[in-house]
């Protein structure tokens, strides 16, 4: 496995250059996973991408360095020290960079550029250096290329990747058995375009929502897809109208989604209420970043679980769902629409930053398997007896009320955020309110069946159960099989998805085995840690928990665990 | 009797909401509705009670949230027939920024707000159409801030269909609710109610004495004129159809829209899905 990081000033083409190469990798055979760390700012700062790619599944990024493609001398200067103390360890960069680093391969990027007649493609010289540093070729450049270049500039771009290609020494060898994955079933997304695309199989029909970083990524592109899939992608004014447009659109029927990050959930809470309240099923997707307030606007965290868990006054059911990878993202943003159809009630998706940017290879998306939500849900005017007898919020046996669609059939669908009685009327009747109220949290009780257990990882007969939730999926998985890979195999993990209700029984059954159980999570209250206490009566032997706004990586988990340095 | 029903209300005695309840159900029948296409949507308030009071589709949302998910329902839905019957203090107040941004946005809805000029479901505290000075159990030395003009604010951000409308003039208000209603794209009434528990200044003498319906001589189509009409001091109140002017609706505007459309019920697009899948590859 080779790790390359990318990195420069913001408006440099460390995005472009990172795409380019991490599809170029995929083609060639290989499993890529690459992060993107930026600054919030849109010109200079500090951006880097790192691009880990192998010949086996990469779930996590890492720091150990193999190769730094530096547009500028910081770039050297702050990761320099991440190469690993490999002779064939390199720093690229351009003749006019101040270093004597003895690492420094100097390239004239930009004078090679300038002679190409277009100094912006000093970037494909670079991308032609390093494949060749790598051991690659540069065979399907061009088709990559036509991908993200318009068409007059590919051939000047051809001619860079040459150029660079020509100006090395291959380092590295290719990594044999790559291409035996079989490239057509493998698929190279991102967290945040694997919800959208989720939402897109789930017959999404309504996306509003307001900008956000990070979850901007998402109405991206679903408004990229809008025409093809009929979808209507609407900029609300403030989140506030986005999740009460969400809510609108689907109790007329539509599929509707909003998102957001943590910020924009805040001015939603009272909506969120709405849905459980009035049962209009609703997905909202949290990207989450790192709070209070403001925070980071472009980093990560995992800190409004405890928020979104209980946002909102009053009492209401709710699901909460944590994607933990790239292909999570999209099977369990599915699994959400089909949830808050089938309850009528909110369901929430909380991603993050590292999940939502990062790209990873997974195993290409099944499309057949998959139907509408509200077609699914038994939602239905067809066929239905309309008369005056249809009761918007009858007690029924199944606790589940019988939902229509406004004008599509001659019964009248009532829709309240008042106490109401079966006919959707405002009621103060304390016998109704508490069947309303029994009828709503009952839900709680229904969607126990299809909650998902975490996902057990590691050695059965562990000593050190390691507990995570989200996107600490991908770190723990890796940071596993090293603690296994040496001594005597005595690391297992529960990585949860579903995170509200909590499923209970693995984790249960595992506490009672283990002789010391350590929850790792991105935040500085252990707040998952604090709802297995609650629910599961799970006491903590340790935590490990960071908030510097960046992930945590295998080799941090390996280090903490193997030293015990941990609170 | 009505096929939107009657109901039991839990108004004042002499609320101008019934007045506005009876001119809706009346201009809803004048113009042929059947109750299942018809949509009523509120916020919370007395006005926001509308919904209750009616026979016909309803969503009664959360408070100044009542425009983002009646132009998400016609967005969904354009054969639905979609009006927002809620307050001042839920269209100008608690909801001010989406009042703004409907008119933008240009969703065919129509939008009733019962002005009564005071928060009639809290007992009296000033609304933004409240007199400047009025005295209230909160306002004690009189409300300092200046009364909202909505009217000039919804001609002067664009708004197509601009009226104004008084509760005891029931006859003339039907016929700018069936106007406002046919209107093609967002339109405004926004109706001078009297609250005979708490608003003691803006009463029906009050109004009886300075209301005056637009004469067959004026320009509803001239903006500037429009606005004049809009900025006059309160001595004489103009109700009628302040200005209009046919634009594209969101629904004209939108691509996805533009072709009649409808959202509800939607099957996934396997083919695009596929398509989507291998530009992953």
């Amino acid at each position: 496995m080779y790790n390359l990081l990318i990195g420069g000033a913001a408006g440099q083409g460390v995005d472009t250059m990172t795409a380019i190469i991490e599809r170029i990798l995929k083609r060639s055979g290989y499993y890529v996973f690459t992060t993107r760390d930026l600054m919030s700012r849109i010109r200079g700062g500090h951006n880097f991408s790192l691009l880990r790619f192998g010949n086996k599944p990469i779930t996590s990024h890492s720091y150990s360095l193999d190769g730094i493609i530096a547009l500028n001398d910081e770039t050297l200067e702050l990761h320099k020290e991440k190469l690993r103390s490999d002779v064939r360890s390199f720093i690229l960069g351009d003749t006019k960079l101040i270093s004597d680093d003895s690492r420094l391969i100097k390239v004239a990027l930009v004078g090679i550029a300038k002679e190409l007649g277009n100094p912006v493609v000093l970037g494909s010289v670079a991308l032609g250096a390093v494949l060749k540093l790598f051991g690659e070729g540069i065979e399907n450049c061009e088709d990559i290329l036509k991908l993200f270049v318009k068409s007059e500039y590919i051939d000047v771009n051809k001619k860079a990747f040459q150029a660079g290609y020509n100006a090395v020494e291959a380092r590295f060898e290719h990594l044999p058995g790559a291409e035996a994955q079989g490239i057509d079933d493998m698929a190279l997304i991102t967290g945040s375009k694997a919800v959208a695309l989720g939402a897109i199989a789930a017959g999404l029909k309504f996306y509003s929502a307001y900008p956000m970083s990070p979850a901007t990524a998402i109405m991206e592109y679903l408004a990229s897809k809008m025409l093809e899939c009929e979808i209507v992608v609407e900029q609300a004014e403030d989140e506030i109208a986005a999740i009460n447009m969400a809510i609108g659109a689907s109790y007329a029927g539509a599929v509707a989604m909003t998102g957001t990050s943590g910020g924009g959930f805040s001015l939603m809470v009272e909506a969120l209420g709405l849905s459980g309240m009035a049962e209009i099923p609703l997905v909202v997707v949290n990207v989450q970043r790192p709070g209070p307030t403001t925070g980071l606007p472009t980093r990560t965290e995992q800190s409004d679980l405890k928020f979104v868990v209980s946002a909102s006054q009053g009492e209401f059911p709710r699901m909460v769902i944590a994607v933990r990878n790239q292909e999570d993202s999209f099977y369990q943003t599915i699994r959400a629409f089909h949830i808050a159809e089938k309850y009528q009630m909110p369901v929430i998706i909380l991603s993050d930053q590292y999940i939502g940017d990062s790209s990873a290879t997974i195993k290409a998306y099944d499309v057949k398997q998959f139907v509408s939500a509200v077609a699914n849900s038994g939602a239905s005017d067809l066929g239905c007896e309309c008369d005056d007898s249809y009761l918007r919020y009858r007690l029924t046996e199944n606790g589940i009320s019988p939902r229509l669609f406004p004008g599509n059939g001659s019964c009248l669908v009532t829709s309240d955020s008042d106490e109401h009685d079966e006919n959707g009327s405002i009621t103060e009747s304390a016998v109704v309110r508490t069947q309303m109220m029994d009828k709503r949290m009952h839900k709680l009780k229904l969607i126990e069946p299809d909650l998902m257990e975490p996902e057990f990882m590691g050695a059965e007969d562990f000593e050190t159960l390691l507990v995570g939730w989200g996107s600490t999926w991908g770190p723990i998985k890796e940071a596993i099989e090293v603690l296994n890979s040496t001594g005597d195999k005595r690391f297992g993990a529960l990585l949860f998805g579903d995170v509200f209700p909590v499923p209970l029984k693995k984790i249960k059954e595992l506490s009672i085995r283990a002789k010391q159980i350590v929850n790792i999570e991105q935040n500085a209250t252990g707040q998952f840690g604090g709802m297995l206490r609650e629910y599961a009566g799970v006491e903590f032997s340790s935590s490990i928990l960071k908030y510097d706004g960046r992930q945590i990586s295998a080799e941090e988990i390996v280090s903490k665990v193997q030293k015990g340095e941990w609170s | 009797m009505s096929i939107f029903k009657t109901f039991e209300t839990a108004w004042c005695p002499g609320c101008g909401n019934f007045a506005i309840l009876d001119c809706l159900k009346k201009a809803l029948e004048e113009l042929d509705k059947d109750p299942n296409e018809v949509l009523i949507v509120a916020g919370i308030g007395q006005a926001a009670k509308t919904p209750q009071y009616i026979g016909a589709n309803t969503f009664c949302g959360l408070h100044g949230r009542a425009l983002p998910p009646a132009q998400a329902a016609k967005i969904a839905n354009e054969k639905l027939t979609v009006i927002v019957n809620t307050g001042d203090g839920d269209s100008y107040g608690e909801g001010g920024n989406h009042f703004i941004h409907a008119i933008r946005r240009n969703v065919d809805i129509t939008h009733f707000v019962h002005d009564n000029r005071i928060y009639g479901l809290t007992k009296g505290q000033a609304s933004p159409t409240s007199n400047e000075g009025q005295v209230t159990d909160i306002q004690v030395k009189g409300s300092h801030n200046e009364s909202f003009n909505p009217v000039l604010m919804a001609i002067s951000a664009g708004a197509g269909f601009v009226a104004r409308g008084y509760s005891g003039e029931k006859e003339h208000l039907v016929q700018i609710m069936k106007q406002a209603i046919q209107f093609e794209g967002y339109a405004l009434v926004d109706i001078l109610q009297p609250c005979v528990s708490f608003n003691k200044i803006n009463n029906y003498e009050y109004y009886s004495s300075r209301v005056q319906k637009l004469g067959e001589d004026y320009d509803r189509h001239n903006k500037l004129g429009a606005i004049a009409k809009a900025l006059e001091p309160e001595t004489s109140i103009p109700i009628g159809v302040i200005y209009e002017q046919q634009k594209k609706t969101f629904h004209q505007k939108n691509e996805v829209l533009m072709k009649g459309k409808v959202l509800v019920r939607d099957d996934v697009n396997f083919e695009m899905l596929e398509k989507y899948i291998n530009e992953l590859k």
